[in-house]
């Protein structure tokens, strides 16, 4: 073909015209890829909602239930442990829990609903292990002056008994509270927001 | 009987000339085995390369004949292997070739790169070969993470879960990004699932494009060679041929040959004896099946992942996030790509570098075996300082100064390579 003959810019449009189509087509159909990675319907409703009958909780005694396959802890302080909890503002990183852990409603010195039980999600906000109880005073490698909370045995992470982060170690911040409501005094419901209940 | 053997001969060259019509055989047997000319002067450190190789086809094969007795599926993935040890005939040697292989894998991968440190392979006209090659490392890397998913133990399990939960780590789409990749809130049969589709076919594919790339990238500039001299300036002028080059085939098939049998009587010894070498290559935890509820009281990455490890344990958080341990942790595996462009020494081997190269190189393997073995233990291990430091771990304080010497090696490096002083390379390779 005569370079005369050649329409340069109509070659351009018609490269990048085809470019920019197949480019698009090629998002569209990664779409589909992408998204079948996402939890499917199966494991979204394994998801909703449990409720957990805590009426032969003891004070100074904690449940494990499983919602959306996290543990739940779920800890009846004595009124001791309440107490306590402000002694230890100084030595926690976060007394106040100002991020954003917890819903609104347990955003208080006791980080619950009701002072008495406490409900948080067992992983370590470091890197997801669970941390295992050390509820007693004094409990058993915690060290002298032991109030009483959770020790994470991956990478040595404390908090205490409202599940609040302890100064000094590698977990940023505090443990998280779920959404969760009281359908009656002695039935929770774990995973749904009080609001509108 | 001599008239059959001339016969068999002609027929042969005959249906070789057929084939080379039609693929080019020969040329391909010449370009890269016959007539490659790899320099004469190759020593202990250039058997790592074909090791890797081999590992590679190892790992394939006995990975097929895992898959035929496998289950991907949270409820029976642990009974599963449990089965192939007991049951199948065979099968725990095959599963213990493959896990034993994989360790291997990493061993002979860390030497093939040191000997990149120690000779300046990565330098030009290699950085492509060397970006491959970290990119080969990258995929095998990926390739044992998800592949230690699949027995299901407690440690597949909770190192998954510590893995997939630095992803959500990330800001604003961490949380999202994490459940996307475990395809459920937590790791479960959804994860298990699709690890398996990455371990056995979505990485092996690329990790064996990457090491086509390798080799053609290889044959392209030609192999350094302990001297980081090139060859190639001094050819002999009628043939063509480097002065100081040999042939691939049969020079180098041949030693090679012999490292494959000594690297075959070790990894016998350990397949037989030790396939779980004490905790390092099978962890002790991992003959638990996954339980989501109890996090096992010390979580450790196989030995091959422990100095990132360490690196990730040793950053402390900052603003209210575990990022900067997770950036520290990829920056410790991605620097190694900027090599090429960070060393500014005159000369490439470590036989012409002047001390403070040979001290920065010697001060970077101790903090890497050091993080290496930190990683594998608690933070807790060395006990703790006394009051006057504020009762901070040792083992903690340790790994963040071997972290700082670690990334030291590699910052600093554009600055004390330019000031060592260097010996004056040979004209010819020396043996």
């Amino acid at each position: 073909m005569a370079d005369s003959q050649l329409n340069r810019g109509k070659r351009r449009f018609l490269i990048a015209a085809t470019g920019v189509a197949s480019g698009v087509a090629g998002v569209a159909v990664a779409v589909p890829f992408a998204m079948s990675m996402l939890p499917s319907a199966r494991a979204r409703a394994a998801g909703a909602p449990v409720e957990v009958d805590i009426s032969k909780l003891e004070p100074g005694m904690m449940v494990t239930e499983e919602w959306r396959g996290q543990p739940i802890w779920i800890v009846r302080r004595t009124q001791e442990m309440i107490a306590s909890l402000p002694d230890l503002d100084k030595e926690v990183a976060d007394p106040k829990s100002s991020v954003k852990q917890q819903p609104d409603y347990a955003k208080n010195e006791a980080r619950s609903i009701k002072p008495e039980y406490l409900v948080l999600v067992g992983i370590c906000t470091h890197l997801g292990c669970s941390p295992t109880q050390k509820l007693a005073p004094g409990s058993e490698g915690m060290g002298e002056g032991w109030k009483g909370g959770f020790f994470c045995p991956c990478h040595g992470s404390k908090f205490d008994l409202a599940g609040r982060v302890y100064k000094g170690v590698p977990a940023p911040v505090n443990l998280k509270v779920p959404p969760h409501t009281y359908l009656s005094d002695t039935r929770l419901l774990i995973g749904q927001d009080s609001t509108g209940a | 009987m001599a008239t059959f053997s001339a016969w068999l001969c002609r027929k042969g060259a005959d249906t070789l000339a057929w084939i080379d019509q039609r693929f080019p055989l020969t040329a391909n047997w010449k370009a890269h085995m016959s007539e490659y000319y790899a320099p004469k002067n190759f020593n202990f450190w250039y058997y790592f390369g074909s090791l890797a190789l081999l590992i590679l086809v190892m790992q394939i094969i006995t990975g097929i004949f895992l898959t035929m007795h496998y289950k991907p599926d949270a409820a029976q993935a642990f009974a599963s292997v449990e089965y192939i040890m007991r049951d199948v005939p065979w099968g725990s040697i095959i599963r213990y070739m493959h896990s034993t292989g994989a360790s291997l894998f990493f061993v002979v991968i860390y030497l093939h790169m040191f000997r990149g440190l120690l000779y300046g392979s990565y330098r030009k006209p290699r950085e492509l070969l060397w970006v491959v090659g970290m990119l080969i490392y990258l995929c095998l890397m990926a390739e044992a993470f998800f592949g230690y998913l699949l027995p299901w133990g407690q440690m597949s399990y909770w190192g998954a879960q510590v893995i997939v939960n630095l992803f959500a780590a990330v800001p604003w789409i961490g949380p999202d990004l994490s459940v996307w990749i475990r395809g459920d809130y937590v790791v479960s049969d959804a994860t298990l699932n699709r690890f398996f589709a990455f371990h056995v076919i979505a990485v092996p594919l690329v990790l064996l494009g990457l090491v086509a790339a390798h080799l053609l990238a290889l044959h392209e500039v030609g192999s350094n060679n302990p001297d980081g001299i090139e060859i190639k300036k001094k050819k002999d002028p009628q043939t063509g041929i480097p002065l100081d080059g040999i042939a691939m085939h049969p020079y180098y098939v041949v030693k090679d040959l012999f490292g494959v049998i000594v690297f075959l009587m070790v990894f016998s010894a350990i397949v037989f004896f030790a396939p779980e070498m004490g905790g390092y290559f099978l962890e002790h935890n991992n003959f638990l099946p996954a339980d989501p509820l109890k996090t096992p009281p010390h979580i450790a990455p196989v030995w091959y992942f422990t100095p990132f490890y360490s690196i990730l344990r040793a950053v402390p958080p900052l603003f209210d996030s575990q990022f900067p341990g997770v950036i520290a942790m990829g920056a410790a595996t991605l620097i190694f790509f900027a090599l090429p462009w960070l060393d500014r020494g005159k000369v490439k081997s470590i036989r012409y570098r002047g001390g403070i190269y040979k001290t920065a190189l010697a001060l970077f393997v101790v903090s890497f075996l050091v993080l290496g073995y930190l990683g594998t233990a608690p933070t807790n291990v060395w006990g703790q300082f006394g009051g006057w430091l504020g009762h901070a771990e040792r083992a903690t304080v340790v790994a963040r100064i071997f972290t700082v010497i670690y990334f030291a090696f590699f910052i600093l490096m554009p600055w004390y390579t330019k000031i060592d002083k260097t010996k004056p390379e040979p004209e010819r390779v020396t043996s």
